[in-house]
């Protein structure tokens, strides 16, 4: 559903999420809690847990791209820290109307 | 020699009284506190970034701070060669922040750690280790929940080719041993130096223990050695 409009554009409303996880070369000691506590239950089959966090994020952009794009420098610049993290985009165009 | 202090208060910074009643009362040196709005910390002769929780520790500990307006001026200032202490949460926006490398996990047990440790002063030329001897092993507190420093392979090593590793977690005698690091931190790391050598950031708090009242003294030489550095 197309709403806004900045110098003749159309916006699209998106609703981002950005998972946030530790790199895999970085141990997850609550992961492996979680894990441990899993198999414990009886989860037998479970070999792996990673802990992360995970940001839903609600902006506009003239389409999927620009949004991604978007998303992507918020999550390089601040909702991961590059030196631990590493995160996952993924985008819903959602129907507001204003 | 009168040495100009600067503590920066964050919205969460909860050291900043204890940073300032030391520079004030126990050092007898001017102080003031720097709202995280200025912008400005060019009139200071050493910053310190207290420890504390800045923006509530939401994200990451520092990565919101690490964006409020005060912080332009210390990025600023640090790189014309101001002094810059960061301490606790201070050190985390100081990596977060970029003008120290590495990050914080959570302490490998998970649990928020409180209590004294003792540390190795390797790297007796900095601004703030002057009043140390190489090798000493000193006691300070530590209270973190995020303290597990890491740094990728290839930095670390630099970092300590280039004695860039100042404070390490030791035992009495010394020596880096699993059992005497309280977080995790790669190599017992407690607090490192940048190449310049003037930021500093650690983990354990000196303010805490810059009186004999409170447990010791060791602390306040951190302050002290900023004095005589200028003097």
């Amino acid at each position: 559903m197309r709403f806004g409009e900045v110098q003749g554009v159309l916006l699209v409303m998106y609703r981002g999420t950005v998972v946030v996880t530790l790199k895999e070369t970085i141990f997850d000691p609550q992961g492996e809690a979680v894990k441990n506590s899993l198999v414990a239950m009886g989860f037998s089959s479970v070999t792996k847990v990673r802990m992360g966090k995970h940001i839903i994020v609600y902006l506009e952009a003239v389409n999927e791209e620009e949004a991604r794009e978007k998303l992507a420098d918020m999550a390089r610049r601040l909702l991961a820290n590059p030196v631990t993290e590493t995160y996952e985009i993924s985008l819903v165009e959602v129907p507001i109307s204003r | 020699m009168t040495v100009r202090f600067g503590v920066v208060v964050f919205p969460g910074s909860n050291c900043d009284s204890d940073v300032y009643h030391v520079i004030r009362d126990v050092l007898g040196q001017p102080v003031d506190y720097v709202w995280h709005e200025e912008t400005d910390v060019s009139k200071y002769q050493c910053i310190v970034l207290p420890g504390g929780f800045s923006y509530g520790d939401y994200l990451r500990p520092g990565a919101l701070a690490r964006f409020s307006p005060v912080m332009r001026g210390v990025e600023e200032y640090a790189h014309d060669g101001g002094l810059v202490l960061g301490i606790c949460n201070g050190f985390q926006i100081l990596l977060e922040s970029g003008l120290l490398p590495g990050a914080m996990l959570p302490n490998d047990c998970l649990e928020f750690r409180c209590g004294w440790v003792n540390l190795r002063v390797d790297n007796v030329d900095t601004p703030f280790t002057l009043e140390y001897r190489r090798g000493e092993v000193v006691r300070m507190p530590i209270a973190h929940h995020e303290g597990n420093y890491v740094l990728d392979k290839d930095l670390l090593e630099a970092l300590q080719r280039r004695g860039g590793i100042t404070f390490t977690y030791v035992d009495e005698s010394g020596r880096a041993t699993k059992e005497s690091n309280p977080n995790g931190a790669l190599l017992n790391i407690a607090g490192i130096v940048n190449e310049r050598g003037n930021v500093l950031g650690m983990m354990p708090h000196p303010e805490r223990c810059s009186e004999d009242v409170l447990g010791g003294e060791d602390g306040l030489r951190v302050f002290k050695s900023v004095v005589r550095y200028y003097g």
